[in-house]
């Protein structure tokens, strides 16, 4: 243990543990910027600088080890200047615009400049304005508020090991950006988001699409339906205020039907009809020898991904829509047909944890009829959070109420789809039972489950072993599609979600995600799934009846005009 | 000249080159620049992400992006040769050249550069063309290693 | 005679690019005497020297050596011969006139500490110290002094010479380790520091090209003999560069104790034209400015140590009263703008406002308050940057400050 003092207080820890750790221990605040739990230690703001007594130089608590006999003061006035002479420094080189910034209120700058109590900067503005990136359906990048704190390019190398941004240039000319300052639409950037979820202020924020669902709304001709994905159930109270993982799924079906939708529905629902039909795809592959290891296609990051770095193995994607577009899909045929619609008049609205679904959506595949998106407007978790504010909604106290018919009854299947590892499980739940024509004993498969970054399991089907994988970010997924791509994966089933945690830690989700917060998200997802009166895809009436009522059968005619497609090499 | 191919099959294929690769094959060329298709085939040589390649290019006062003049004229302008006068070097390069600090004559024969102390404070001030470094420099002494330049090319 | 040439004895009296040259002048003796001692008392005998760390912070230099032989495993030692300060070249006259005295400097300590792999970082302007120094590495492979079992004494070292490309940053110790990696030079959060984490996160020994130049003599000599030099404090002599507005500039060696005040008159012979001298700016760049009156101080690293800067590298700029105060200090600024690599905020932004302060001051538009900005600021970018350029690159600032206060009013608005 090592024996120091903060602000005169004693404090003892364990070797190696930082000053700011150590302070926070104890409850002391060290104000932090570039700080972001779960990345590096990067030690470029120097925003938490204290005193150590006896040293001339200020020391970065983030970055330094704590040392038996230090004596720390956190608050000097010589640490209270420097702090603020840094934040002005900041200040004078950002767009701080503030109330007009979509992260206002919720930006790390402005709170911190709140804080030290900066009502006056010594130092004029030097910001040379440059264009905004904003050639991408996802992401919008405005470097005139980049803080160059290097978080996002933190995420993009190392959790994602995409390489999309870095540092160009040196001093204060540095930008952070894709090489030759281009746009994120000529790298192979798969709009993942992560970098979005981690900017502490509004330099790469999603694109905003609540102006297009007002208009809808307020649009008298417009049947305007939305889905929700299952990920948002556990995310949009904690953007609303609530607790990190508050399972809050009626509420949101209210707060919906509040902002005006004509119906809400349940992205859970497609969910289910992609474990029918991908189980399907597996146990044709299985039993015809086709194409194995099949890679599950619900998440756009990932399909983005192999599509510009993988082209080698697309023949090992699934051809199945991602639930999203099966829903966007059955919206603009089979239920305009049943609700006596003309599909053009049918307005198909999603609430995803997503800002790759962003791009998704816009896809010309995605088109039944060639011409109409099937999915019309894709919002993030946060977008949502953003208009149910602007309503001036009360989320917290709102009464939950039911998703709308026909696709009203989901099960815990689809559920988990929004933690990593979900997606195999629920298909597992199937195929076992399909295949093996025997009930599970056991329908928890928890060797898939949790957060390591691969996770393996063996299933028996028809009488022999076959092994399967589960990764989660584009880093992992790199280390499977290698192994695809030089014919050495073990596996039949791999699934792959492109953000870490999977959609419960989308790039659309509430900013501050850390580890802690991914897994009170994914134990809320297991809790909906244990809540459930149906638990397997396969059991689900509103599917069967869905089959029966119009697709007639899994992998048939139908299902491959409206639940298939397949995806092309865009390598770079 | 030589290629980008000949250059790099010189060096391992290990991230730790990537400098001393950029500089050779950049001091070969005639516009002094390292293309992007020339980062393209590094990146799949070295097998590193074109998006570092670019940050370090970007970093290096030496290495550069966009062409350059067949003569990049550096001119040193910190204190020991501020001193002994290289405010007057530089307008007298300005006059000759007729392009000022970063421009590139419409020939494309020079590139005029202030640079940062080239360790030549004994014998300032200096500038350095290419890999050339020539001292004690005076508008007199300028003018005629300016006109030899051009008269080579001729 | 002010001068004693230790260091440079061997300038203008070898040839450089001759091996022979250098072993028919003592060379690579001293490398003979140390295979046949046992490693650590070499080291032993460097700290009995007392010398210190020739870039500039005079750190001691056998603290480091023993760290790194501490460490087991792959260790690297690098020679920094990035010499960007403004106003130094004392490092390119090394290498350019003396240059297997470094690499006898390096093989010695390369034996003593068990290191394998040697890297010498030259920046990139300085193209004929790197062609002389890839042939200096040359002849000494084949003559056995480097490569594979060094002198039939079993053990291998290798040097590669490394280019920098334009970066003065290059010269703090983990922003040439990330260059050496093939990266931009960004310098890293300490700890750990380069002995124990540097090139590929493995142990590395830093040194200037002046304190590797100096082992072969403390080896051969005996590092008591080299105690004797100089001051108690600042063992040996110091290679001086003269810059500026003097008669004679140029490189000059002398013992430690030696006044700046001798330096400038006695081997410059003064000023150009019977000038007086404005300003003396020691070190470079990152350096004091101090007046004419503090010239008596003498070369020595405690008397340094007042400025809170690399003082020691032994840059002495003479710059007469031609010269206003603010035309060198917004060189010097606009060079610290031009060089920062941009990663942490205070020197990221502080050199731009600190750029804007001092414009203020020229154009008569300061007020005091612009006074107090600019020494608060100075103070801010020197105690919280992350890496030295930024910690140090205030001196000049700083220093004028405290002695040329009268000239800042001057230009006051009130």
């Amino acid at each position: 243990m090592v024996n120091f003092k903060i602000n005169n207080i004693d404090i003892s820890v364990e070797e190696n543990t930082t000053i700011l750790q150590a302070a926070r221990k104890h409850h002391i605040d060290i104000p932090t910027l570039c700080n972001y739990p779960d990345l590096e230690i990067k030690s470029e703001c120097r925003v938490c600088v204290v005193e150590i007594n006896g040293e001339k130089k200020l020391f970065t608590s983030c970055s330094t080890i704590a040392k038996e006999g230090m004596i720390v003061n956190t608050n000097s006035p010589k640490v209270l200047n420097a702090r603020k002479t840094i934040l002005e420094l900041i200040l004078a080189n950002h767009d701080a615009v503030c109330a007009t910034c979509p992260k206002n209120l919720n930006c790390e700058l402005q709170t911190l400049a709140n804080k030290l109590g900066i009502d006056e900067n010594r130092f004029p503005t030097v910001l040379e304005v440059k264009p905004i990136d904003n050639k991408n359906p996802a992401l919008i990048r405005n470097i005139n508020r980049c803080i160059k704190c290097g978080r996002c390019i933190d995420v993009c190398k190392s959790i994602q090991s995409m390489n999309v941004l870095d540092v160009m240039g040196r001093g204060q000319n540095i930008e952070i950006t894709p090489a030759y300052g281009k746009f994120l639409t000529d790298e192979s950037c798969t709009y993942c988001g992560q970098c979005s979820s981690v900017c502490p202020v509004g330099a790469i924020i999603e694109k905003d699409d609540t102006d297009p669902v007002w208009e809808a709304l307020n649009n008298p001709n417009l049947h305007v339906i939305v889905q929700v994905a299952p990920a948002v159930r556990v995310s949009l109270g904690e953007e609303l205020g609530m607790e990190p993982g508050s399972i809050v799924t009626e509420k949101v079906v209210s707060a919906l039907k509040y902002l005006g939708f004509d119906a809400v529905y349940d992205t859970d629902f497609t969910a289910d009809l992609t474990i029918i039909e991908e189980g399907n795809e597996l146990i044709d592959r299985i039993t015809n020898g086709g194409v194995l290891p099949i890679m599950t296609s619900c998440c756009p990051g990932w399909i983005n991904y192999v599509e510009q770095k993988y082209p080698e193995i697309l023949d090992h994607i699934s051809s199945c829509k991602s639930p999203q577009q099966m829903f966007g899909a059955l919206a603009k045929s089979y239920y305009a047909e049943k609700m006596k619609l003309d599909p053009k008049n049918i307005f198909v609205v999603s609430i995803m944890p997503c800002t790759a679904k962003k791009y998704e959506a816009k896809r010309e595949e995605m088109r039944i009829d060639s011409v109409n998106p099937d999915v019309d407007v894709v919002l993030t978790t946060r977008e949502l959070g953003k208009m149910v504010r602007q309503m001036g909604i009360n989320f917290e106290s709102i009464e939950g109420s039911p998703f709308d018919k026909p696709f009203g009854i989901t099960t815990g299947a689809a559920a988990i789809f929004g933690a990593t590892g979900g997606v195999m499980e629920a298909a597992l739940r199937t195929v076992y039972e399909v295949v093996n024509k025997e009930e599970l004993k056991d329908i928890n498969f928890t060797m898939v489950r949790g957060t390591d970054g691969i996770k393996e399991a063996e299933v028996e089907l028809g009488g022999q072993k076959v092994k399967v994988a589960v990764a989660h970010t584009l880093a992992n997924a790199k280390i499977l599609s290698d192994q695809v791509k030089n014919g050495t994966s073990p596996y039949v089933f791999i699934e792959i979600m492109a953000c870490p945690g999977g959609c419960i830690g989308g790039g659309g989700q509430p900013y501050g995600t850390t580890a802690e917060i991914r897994q009170k998200r994914i134990d809320a997802i297991y809790k909906v799934d244990e809540n459930m009166t149906i638990r397997k895809s396969h059991e689900n009436p509103d599917i069967k009846a869905l089959y029966d009522d119009y697709l007639e059968k899994p992998l048939g005619h139908k299902s491959h005009q409206l639940l298939h497609t397949h995806y092309h090499s865009r390598k770079k | 000249m030589i290629s980008l191919k000949e250059v790099l099959k010189k060096y391992p294929k290990k991230e730790e080159y990537l400098i001393e690769i950029l500089l050779e094959f950049q001091t070969s060329k005639k516009n002094h620049y390292i293309s992007s298709e020339d980062v393209s085939t590094i990146s799949e040589y070295l097998d590193i992400p074109e998006s570092q390649i670019c940050s370090v290019i970007s970093f290096y006062t030496l290495l550069s992006m966009t062409p350059k003049g067949k003569y990049v004229v550096q001119v040193c302008h910190d204190v020991p040769c501020f001193v002994n006068d290289a405010t007057n070097i530089y307008e007298k390069l300005v006059e000759l050249l007729g392009v000022s600090d970063g421009e590139t004559t419409p020939d494309s024969l020079f590139t005029l550069e202030i640079t940062e102390c080239l360790g030549c404070c004994n014998v300032a001030p200096a500038m350095r063309i290419n890999n050339e470094v020539y001292t004690s420099l005076t508008p007199a002494k300028i003018e005629t290693i300016i006109n030899d330049l051009r008269g080579e090319v001729k | 005679m002010i001068q004693m040439k230790v260091i440079s004895k061997r300038f203008g009296q070898i040839n450089p690019l001759s091996i022979d040259s250098y072993i028919k002048a003592e060379g690579y003796e001293a490398l003979k005497k140390a295979v046949a001692m046992h490693p650590s008392k070499i080291i032993d005998e460097i700290e009995i020297s007392k010398i210190r760390g020739r870039g500039g912070a005079g750190f001691p230099a056998y603290i480091k050596l023993r760290a790194l032989s501490n460490e087991t495993g792959n260790k690297y030692i690098v020679c920094n011969a990035d010499e960007g300060e403004p106003g130094n070249f004392k490092d390119r006259m090394i290498m350019e006139n003396d240059p297997h005295a470094i690499l006898e400097g390096m093989v010695i300590m390369a034996y003593a500490t068990g290191s394998t792999q040697g890297y010498i970082y030259i920046r990139g302007e300085y193209q004929n110290a790197m062609n002389i120094f890839k042939k200096t590495i040359k002849a000494a492979e084949e003559c056995g002094y480097l490569g594979k079992n060094i002198l039939d004494k079993g053990f291998d070292f290798n040097v590669e010479v490394r280019s920098g490309a334009g970066s003065y940053v290059c010269g703090e110790e983990f922003s040439m380790i990330e260059s050496i990696e093939g990266k931009p030079g960004r310098s890293r959060t300490k700890p750990p520091f380069p002995t124990e984490k540097g090139i590929h996160n493995r142990p590395t020994l830093i040194n200037n090209v002046e304190t590797f130049a100096n082992f072969p003599h403390i080896v051969l000599n005996g590092g008591k003999k080299f105690a004797e030099i100089g001051t108690p404090s600042s063992t040996g002599t110091k290679l001086i560069s003269l810059s500026g507005n003097v008669k004679n500039k140029g490189l000059y060696e002398v013992p430690f104790g030696t006044s700046i005040r001798d330096v400038i008159f006695k081997l410059g012979k003064g000023l150009e034209n019977n000038r007086s001298i404005k300003m003396v700016q020691l070190g470079g760049a990152s350096g004091p400015i101090i007046p004419e009156y503090m010239l008596d101080m003498s070369i020595d690293f405690d008397r340094f140590e007042n400025f809170d800067s690399k003082t020691g590298t032994g840059a002495i700029i003479v710059i007469d009263d031609r010269f206003d105060i603010f035309d060198i200090l917004l060189i010097n600024m606009k060079f610290f703008v031009h060089q920062s690599c941009g990663k942490c905020t205070p020197c990221r932004e502080g050199h731009v406002q600190i750029v804007n302060l001092l414009n203020k001051f020229i154009s008569h538009r300061a007020t005091e308050k612009d006074l107090m900005s600019l020494e608060n600021l100075a103070y801010v970018i020197q105690q919280t940057s992350l890496c030295g350029l930024g910690q140090t690159s205030m001196t000049s600032i700083i220093s004028s400050l405290r002695y040329f206060r009268d000239d800042y009013f001057a230009k006051v608005r009130y």
